[in-house]
């Protein structure tokens, strides 16, 4: 695993060394800038990371791996509980029913299954609550980790605007855990699984924020669940599998994970916006203080939410048209929300969340002002075309990069050309450095 | 660090630009995000002020190590009033201006709030000078 230094963060992606061919995919996409590349390997900035995973989609050789657990841990538990998002179901084509899914998860070793949104209708009610009573208007769900890291990294300002109650996820695994502790079962018996849509939930169940530590005992990859039940399907290997199944589940509940899910479920104004591009486009609208009246916002990293998320095997817009049809279907009221209440209440709230405070040029104002006239100065000779071939996303970030250590002027192309031209630098001087950044490329 | 930047009046695609550029400077210098947020909402009606009342303006942003001076220097129209002016809710925006959301009137008041210091002066058919100054502790 390549790192620049060692990091507090938990991350949900990480990329593979052995696989990565260092061709900068990734590194043009991340909306943070987190990613550099170096000796023809690309790295990961452990600070600025987001667990968004736009790098994740672009790879060309897989080599971004999502840090999910070994499934074999599940058998370190009697009670093998897997938290299932209603989206999963929503991938296969309508004969495989959601009854012939739980039994081959059956099979697999789980016992019982519950969908992640149950925690969803007593969720609304205290968001209501939450949302009226707010003084840090827009309120931003706390939903998508993604966000909320996001806030935290680029919009430090915003993160009192981050309600601070906990995701439906954290909701239903508090509720079957406080379940079996009230059957008198041993809670080290008990494993809870979260099927993940995505790297950044692993992340947030690894390192949630707001001083809160999650009851999830792991994360099983839904790329993966998904591949083994379709082979246990087509080989029509399944049926003996005995599971406790929960299914109640509302349609606010199915609808919460597709966009507009929170936003059509809460009362005052809100708002819904899916993609990271799209959101860090209404951040800089709402941290300019050029937002009015406007109550909740739905913010979700993926296009088309959790039904776009990287690990979700199914079409996005079927996947959330498909919710959208079972949504129809299913019953308005949970029959469980009176235990919700009395179970989960104690627990909704975490503590405020912090903003990941990155200080590029150190601590020192009068050293950091110093820095930032430097890479100004950097910026105006470098040709301003974002072109990569630096290692670097930007001529910005190259710049950046220079003043604060580690890369030159020459490692911009252009810069080479120049200097070559006035003799300042010779040709194989150049492709020692380019080799540095891209490893050896071509024969040369 | 100086920072420079233009402003051309009636242009409202453009507002927010220069409160995006040093937002963007303050937060990588790690300035902490309550004072940034003071920071933003005044230069951000300032700057709509100019784009609102007058033809033309420059932005000069100075960061020293304690705070950050800002002076907006327009080309417009001018305030007759400044005290009027000051009022909340006291606004002599177009109805098209309006119409876009801006101009209600609270917009030096707001600055003022924001702002550790605070100077307005104004000349009639010439231009206004506002400049105000926000310490980063």
């Amino acid at each position: 695993m390549k790192d620049e230094g060692q990091s507090k963060y938990y991350r949900g992606l990480e990329i593979r060394e052995d696989v990565c061919v260092g061709c900068s995919h990734c590194m043009k996409v991340c909306p943070t800038e987190a990613l550099r590349v170096s000796e023809g390997k690309a790295a990961i900035h452990p600070e600025l990371c987001i667990d968004c995973g736009q790098c994740y989609r672009v790879c060309p050789t897989r080599a971004i791996r999502v840090v999910d657990d070994d499934f074999q841990k599940i058998f370190n538990y009697k009670h093998r509980v897997l938290l299932i998002p209603n989206l999963f179901f929503s991938q296969f084509e309508e004969k495989m029913e959601p009854d012939i899914i739980a039994s081959i998860i059956g099979d697999m070793g789980f016992t019982e299954i519950c969908p992640v949104e149950q925690g969803v209708d007593y969720l609304i009610e205290e968001m209501n609550n939450y949302i009226e009573k707010s003084s840090d208007k827009p309120v931003i769900s706390s939903y998508c980790p993604a966000v909320v890291r996001l806030i935290q990294v680029k919009f430090p300002s915003l993160v009192d605007n981050i309600m601070t109650l906990l995701p439906p996820l954290e909701i239903t695994a508090k509720y079957i855990l406080t379940k079996y502790e009230e059957e008198g079962v041993s809670l080290d018996e008990v494993g809870i699984f979260y099927l993940t849509p995505c790297a950044a939930k692993i992340a947030a169940i690894k390192d949630p924020v707001g001083g809160y530590a999650s009851p999830i005992t792991g994360a099983i990859n839904m790329d993966l669940l998904y591949s083994k039940v379709m082979l246990a399907y087509k080989q029509k290997n399944f049926g003996s599998g005995n599971i406790k199944n929960d299914d109640n589940i509302t349609s606010n509940a199915i609808r919460w994970s597709t966009t507009k899910g929170e936003a059509n479920a809460t009362r005052g104004v809100s708002l819904a916006i899916d993609g990271i591009q799209n959101v860090i486009e209404f951040l800089e609208k709402v941290e300019n203080g050029d937002i009015e009246g406007v109550d909740f916002l739905e913010l979700r990293g993926c296009d088309e939410s959790c039904s776009g998320g990287i690990l979700v095997r199914g079409n996005r817009f079927l996947v959330a048209d498909n919710l959208h049809k079972r949504a129809s279907l299913a019953p308005w009221v949970n029959p469980n929300i009176k235990d919700y209440r009395r179970i989960c209440a104690p627990y909704i709230r975490f503590d405020d969340v912090q903003p990941r405070m990155f200080m590029k040029y150190g601590s020192d104002i009068k050293v950091a002002i110093r820095k930032m006239e430097d890479v100004r100065n950097l910026i105006k000779l470098l040709p301003g075309i974002d072109c990569g071939c630096c290692g670097a996303p930007s001529c910005e970030s190259l710049a950046e990069d220079i003043v604060r250590g580690g890369k030159e002027v020459n490692n911009c192309v252009f810069m080479q050309v120049k200097n070559e031209k006035q003799g300042k630098l010779k040709v194989d001087e150049a492709i020692d450095i380019m080799e540095k950044i891209w490893g050896k490329k071509y024969d040369s | 660090m100086v920072l420079e930047y233009k402003v051309e009046g009636g242009d409202f695609t453009q507002a927010g630009n220069v409160s995006s550029s040093v937002k963007k400077v303050l937060k990588q210098l790690g300035i902490n995000p309550v004072v940034i947020k003071r920071v933003v909402v005044a230069l951000y009606e300032a700057e709509v002020n100019i784009v609102a009342h007058a033809y033309r303006g420059v932005v000069t942003a100075t960061l020293d190590d304690e705070g950050i001076r800002i002076v907006l220097d327009d080309e417009g129209p001018g305030i007759a009033s400044i005290e009027q002016a000051m009022v909340k809710g006291y606004s002599t925006a177009s109805k098209e201006v309006r119409e876009m959301g801006f101009g209600a009137g609270m917009g030096l008041p707001n600055i003022k709030d924001n702002a550790d210091e605070f100077t307005i002066t104004s000349k009639v058919g010439v231009g206004t000078r506002l400049d105000i100054y926000i310490h980063y502790v």
